[in-house]
């Protein structure tokens, strides 16, 4: 496939980004796919409503965040500047509410009364409650029972926020699982309940709106180093399960060449074993939750389970943009494992005070190619996408010690 | 061929006054030499036209019943392959009863889109359904269906306004499925009050036969919806027969077919008496 000349033109009307997104859902929800399209088109257009989304996003997130030149992390490398672009920082801890707060807008502009939201590591979750709590809107989060039972803290936090949360058992009890439920409670709930997809993925127009909302990320960045450095960063590093966060950061400088970008996918327990989250490293493009994207699957198109140690990247697809990207050239996916992705935990903690999440570990696991690649006079944008004091248990539990 | 199948079905069914009678089983559930038995002897039950799920390991749109009867489809090994076979084996003693496929687009895919419709047409499968697949995404598939000469067969739902039915309609054949119920399978209840006015706006629309489906469990229910639909489909009643009988060590076979016998005689007798169309 060549490589487009304006990235802004994707996706086109159908929703696909070249080969990839779309609409696979069943006719039942058809209709409300399509109104949401034209409500959250709206929307978008709407000055009072980005007026609104902007306001919130500084006083109730805590925005702009950050974007902090790691300087003993730097060092330690010995080659180009890190920056860390502090998502971390925001409320409830993590990149999500940025998508949650325009997703709960556009859900009172359209009248819903009843929020169903997906969440894997919970932080989606934890965002989702928390705007649902906001505005005084009833939130129901589906959860893998296998997550539920590994991010105990996070289903506290939700159950506190007033949401309730519903364990999931069918399949592998993980992210996929809740999305499927919470696709099952959609249909079955058309009337009055909005669906807050809070990832990159699913059909069309979640990928879009969630980049759009998440852009917010890169569109900082972009003002944010032009000042601290008079130019553009030399590469961009941001972890991809569905890929939200990495959209956010990458998507404001798709259209900037020079500007390298890096997604790192979870290798698990590494690729070659096959228990793993890398769609793109170690999938094949297929249909599952509404789109047509790189998917873990068997020869004869049964989605199979990730495999990861962080559960909000333990999910066998990724977001349609993430494949066109790849498909065409203009971000490169690499992979960390667990372990690697462990040892980037410990290293943040001790280099910079900075207890990252789990997931963004696996991005700074990368951080010695990307270094290398881009040279010594080089600068590294990566995004610290949460905080890891969710994973605490999970970081003592591997390293065998008692807490 | 095939959706020659279908259309003389319904055209000996409008001639005797009387909806069809659709049960819908899981392909390799609980395992493919069981599956195979019941698929042979559902005509003899009292079955008109028969939907055979192909077993995927996400099914969105359905509900608990046949969520698990896929998952024990796919832990005995089915395949695609293993229900074009199933299918090929079927039509070697009975070439008049229609068999409808019904699962999920990445199968689909994964097969080759020209390729499944051609070789489905050669194993005798009459019509497709694909859950996931809405018509902004199914012209491909569409086409492929047209050369083979399957008929593609669309759900509409209660969600499903006078533009939208248009746009559904356009590419089917065969008959039209009405999702009698805004949910997933086998949870929620079908309404006959309801579901009358509707069953006949699809049926303006298509100039086609109405099969009503996704909320009918019991030979009552069964009967009330052949009064006003063309065609009554159950499913998860079915394969919660499957379940039991597994759980309880009984005759699979017998159990199932004990319960379509039971379906097929409420729909059949449900217009007797009654005007037909």
């Amino acid at each position: 496939m060549n490589r487009p000349n304006d990235y802004s033109a994707y996706p086109d009307a159908k929703g696909r980004f070249g080969d990839y997104g779309g609409q696979y859902v069943p006719e039942t929800l058809m209709p409300l796919v399509h109104d949401l399209d034209a409500a959250y088109a709206a929307a978008k257009a709407d000055e009072g409503f980005q007026a609104e989304l902007g306001g919130l996003l500084k006083h109730y997130v805590g925005r702009p965040s950050p974007l902090y030149f790691a300087e003993r992390l730097t060092a330690h490398y010995g080659g180009a500047k890190i920056y860390l672009k502090r998502e971390e920082l925001n409320h409830t801890g993590s990149h999500k509410i940025n998508n949650c707060i325009g997703q709960i807008l556009l859900a009172r502009r359209m009248g819903k009364t009843r929020i169903i939201a997906e969440t894997g590591a919970g932080q989606h979750g934890v965002a989702t409650a928390t705007v649902c709590a906001r505005f005084d809107l009833p939130c129901v989060v589906y959860m893998g029972a296998v997550d539920v039972e590994r991010q105990k803290p996070n289903v506290f936090r939700m159950n506190l926020l007033g949401a309730e949360v519903r364990p999931v058992t069918s399949g592998s009890a993980t992210l996929k699982d809740a999305m499927n439920e919470a696709l099952r409670d959609w249909v079955t709930n058309v009337h009055d309940t909005y669906y807050l997809i809070g990832s990159a993925a699913g059909m069309h127009p979640y990928p879009v709106m969630v980049r759009d909302f998440q852009s917010v990320i890169g569109r900082e960045v972009r003002d944010q180093i032009l000042e601290a450095e008079g130019r553009l960063p030399d590469a961009l590093v941001a972890c991809v399960g569905g890929g939200s966060n990495a959209i956010g950061l990458f998507h404001p400088f798709l259209n900037d060449p020079e500007v390298k970008i890096f997604g790192v996918e979870a290798a698990g327990e590494g690729v070659e074993t096959g228990r793993h989250a890398a769609a793109i490293n170690g999938g094949r493009p297929g249909v599952l939750h509404g789109n047509l994207t790189y998917l873990l699957q068997d020869r004869e198109g049964q989605i199979t389970e990730a495999h990861s140690i962080s559960a909000g990247l333990d999910y066998p697809g990724i977001g349609p943009e993430h494949s066109f990207l790849h498909d065409v050239g203009r971000a490169k996916y690499l992979t960390a494992t667990d372990q690697e992705a462990l040892d980037a935990f410990v290293l943040l903690s001790e280099k910079e005070g900075i207890l990252p999440a789990i997931e963004s570990a696996h991005a700074l696991a990368r951080l010695p190619e990307v270094v290398k690649e881009v040279g010594k006079d080089g600068i590294v944008v990566l995004n610290l996408s949460g905080r890891g004091d969710k994973d605490v248990a999970t970081v003592a539990a591997h390293l065998g010690r008692q807490i | 061929m095939s959706k020659a199948r279908i259309d003389a079905r319904f055209a000996a069914l409008k001639a005797e006054g009387r909806a069809a009678f659709v049960p819908y089983v899981m392909a390799g559930d609980p395992d493919a030499a069981i599956a195979a038995k019941i698929l042979a002897a559902l005509p003899e039950a009292g079955a008109d036209l028969i939907e055979l799920g192909f077993p995927f390991s996400d099914p969105m749109a359905e509900g608990p019943p046949i969520q698990r009867s896929a998952q024990r489809a796919l832990a005995a090994g089915m395949t695609l392959q293993g229900v074009l076979d199933m299918v090929r084996v079927f039509r070697e003693r009975d070439q008049t009863t229609p068999i409808i496929l019904m699962g999920y687009m990445n199968l689909v895919l994964h097969w080759g889109i020209e390729a499944f419709a051609r070789d489905a047409a050669a194993a005798g499968i009459d019509g497709l359904i694909v859950v996931d697949c809405p018509p902004e995404e199914a012209e491909p598939l569409a086409d492929a269906l047209d050369a083979a000469g399957v008929s593609l067969i669309r759900l509409t739902t209660p969600t499903s306004d006078d533009k939208r039915l248009a746009t559904i309609v356009r590419r089917t054949s065969g008959f039209v499925y009405y999702v009698s119920v805004a949910g997933v399978t086998g949870v929620k209840e079908a309404d006959e009050k309801a579901v009358a006015p509707q069953v006949a706006r699809v049926r303006a629309a298509s100039g086609l036969p109405v099969a009503v489906g996704f909320g009918i469990r019991t030979p009552e229910r069964a009967a009330a919806i052949a009064r006003v639909a063309d065609a009554v489909v159950v499913g998860s009643a079915l394969v919660d027969e499957v379940a039991e009988a597994v759980e309880m060590n009984e005759d699979v076979t017998e159990r199932v077919l004990s319960k379509v016998r039971s379906l097929a005689k409420a729909v059949r007798s449900a217009r007797v008496g009654q005007l037909t169309s």
